[in-house]
């Protein structure tokens, strides 16, 4: 540990830079797994044989692969498809997919746990599928959702790391650059392990506060 | 203005209603009385659609129920429903449960419908709950907002499924004499019921069900007071007199 306060200071910049790198891996990456999971969640619990049959295979082939081979599909495979995407947008892209599977299954548990008489009481005053998710199942899920929701946020912080293995310069990559080339591991890697530890904690006390919130209800 | 006929309804192998033919007029309150078990809230649900049936056809003023068509939305805005265990919504205060039918399905103005809504749980007694939540009302008062949810629907009838049966005892008149005023005002009803002081005072005619089949109906008191079938006879008595 010699010198850390010099390093720190030194590497600090550098480091910060891959902060917001991961950062927004992180939020791309978190929007868009939301977004799918819904997807897939309401095609599960649609009803209708054919979308429920699609999202459950959708989600076994996803939840199959592995993060790191979705990444190196994405990045190297594409292209030679005809799509080319920066580093970045593959890595969001992946993690986002990657992820929605599991968000997805949250969600359909969370949709599942409503009680039946509140779908009946919907239907009886004439709403349809999709009035009665809006106004009545999704609101109502929320609450269940919302914890595991923000256990997937900080999984989430921390998977954005893989990312650093299709060359995008967040948090660990940048670490690890500076750690070869200056052979520093030590402060390096303690620093990069601080300041992810330094993300994580508000969102799990915002975890914690969310818990107990729904607790209460 | 609710017409079965023939229905037949299965859950698998168990055939649960074997052929129910009956009408309920307009202004008619029917109390559908029986053993559990006996298809009773199977009726009830397969006319405005919650439950499909098999066989047989029902309509609802002359509207076939089918709850695979689009038309089964036209069904239920016509025919509310009360149930056993309320259902009301947790998440939205009682002004809002009352009013949701008609703000997102009938798609009427706001501050009228609010007026409706406020109106309604005067009704029932419930004026200075408007902005609680169901959660916070006792058994008794949720089952009343649910009723007045039923009532801001507009609809031609209401059907009750043993709207009483989760409520403390102490708790059940408040919420039958709500029903009576219903009655007395001309509401077109269908109740299914353990209530026989409520049926014999209330109803206009009674159906006895046991085992998939109106075994017994007339008017209310006559088949309360003197029923003919031998299994109306057995099931009264048990229920009456249960010692």
């Amino acid at each position: 540990m010699k010198g850390f306060w010099h390093d720190a200071v030194e590497f600090f910049p550098i480091l910060m830079s891959g902060v917001v790198l991961t950062i927004v891996v992180t939020i791309g990456s978190l929007l868009l797994s939301t977004v799918l999971g819904l997807v897939w969640a309401m095609m599960r619990v649609s009803g209708i044989k054919a979308l429920s049959m699609l999202s459950a295979s959708l989600i076994n082939v996803i939840r199959g692969i592995p993060i790191i081979v979705l990444l190196f599909y994405l990045y190297f495979v594409m292209p030679d498809l005809g799509v080319t995407l920066s580093a970045l947008q593959a890595a969001i892209l992946g993690l986002g997919i990657a992820y929605s599977a599991y968000q997805a299954e949250n969600f359909r548990a969370g949709i599942e746990a409503i009680d039946k008489g509140q779908i009946e009481a919907a239907q009886s005053i004439g709403m349809g599928w999709w009035l009665t998710m809006r106004r009545v199942v999704l609101p109502q899920a929320v609450r269940i959702v919302l914890p595991p929701y923000g256990n997937v946020m900080i999984m989430m912080l921390k998977d954005s790391s893989q990312a650093s293995t299709i060359t995008v310069a967040e948090l660990a990559l940048q670490g690890k650059l500076i750690a070869s080339s200056t052979f520093k591991n030590t402060n390096v890697f303690t620093m990069v392990a601080l300041m992810y530890l330094t993300m994580s904690i508000p969102l799990i006390l915002l975890v914690r506060h969310v818990e107990k919130r729904a607790g209460k209800k | 203005m609710i017409e079965l006929k023939d229905v037949h309804k299965s859950f698998g192998q168990n055939e649960v209603l074997k052929g129910i033919t009956a009408n309920v007029e307009k202004g008619e309150v029917v109390c559908v009385i029986g053993p559990s078990g006996s298809g009773k809230s199977t009726i009830l649900r397969c006319i405005n659609g919650l439950e499909s049936y098999d066989r047989g056809e029902i309509s609802v003023e002359g509207l076939k129920v089918d709850r695979d068509a689009s038309s089964i939305v036209n069904v239920r805005t016509q025919v509310s429903m009360v149930f056993q265990r309320f259902n009301l919504f947790p998440h939205r205060t009682v002004l809002e449960n009352v009013v949701e039918g008609p703000l997102y399905v009938k798609k009427e103005a706001r501050v009228r419908a609010l007026e409706r809504g406020r109106a309604l749980l005067a009704q029932v007694g419930l004026a200075e709950k408007a902005d609680a939540h169901p959660p916070q009302l006792s058994g008794g008062q949720q089952q009343r907002v649910a009723i007045a949810r039923a009532l801001a629907m507009q609809p031609k009838a209401i059907l009750f499924d043993e709207p009483t049966s989760a409520l403390d005892p102490e708790l059940v008149g408040d919420v039958l004499g709500v029903m009576r005023k219903l009655a007395d005002d001309g509401m077109t009803m269908v109740v299914v019921t353990h209530e026989m002081g409520f049926a014999r005072d209330v109803a206009d005619r009674v159906l006895f069900i046991d085992g998939g089949v109106i075994v017994e109906q007339g008017p209310a008191k006559a088949l309360l007071n003197q029923p003919q079938h031998p299994r109306t006879q057995d099931f009264l008595r048990r229920v009456l007199h249960p010692l």
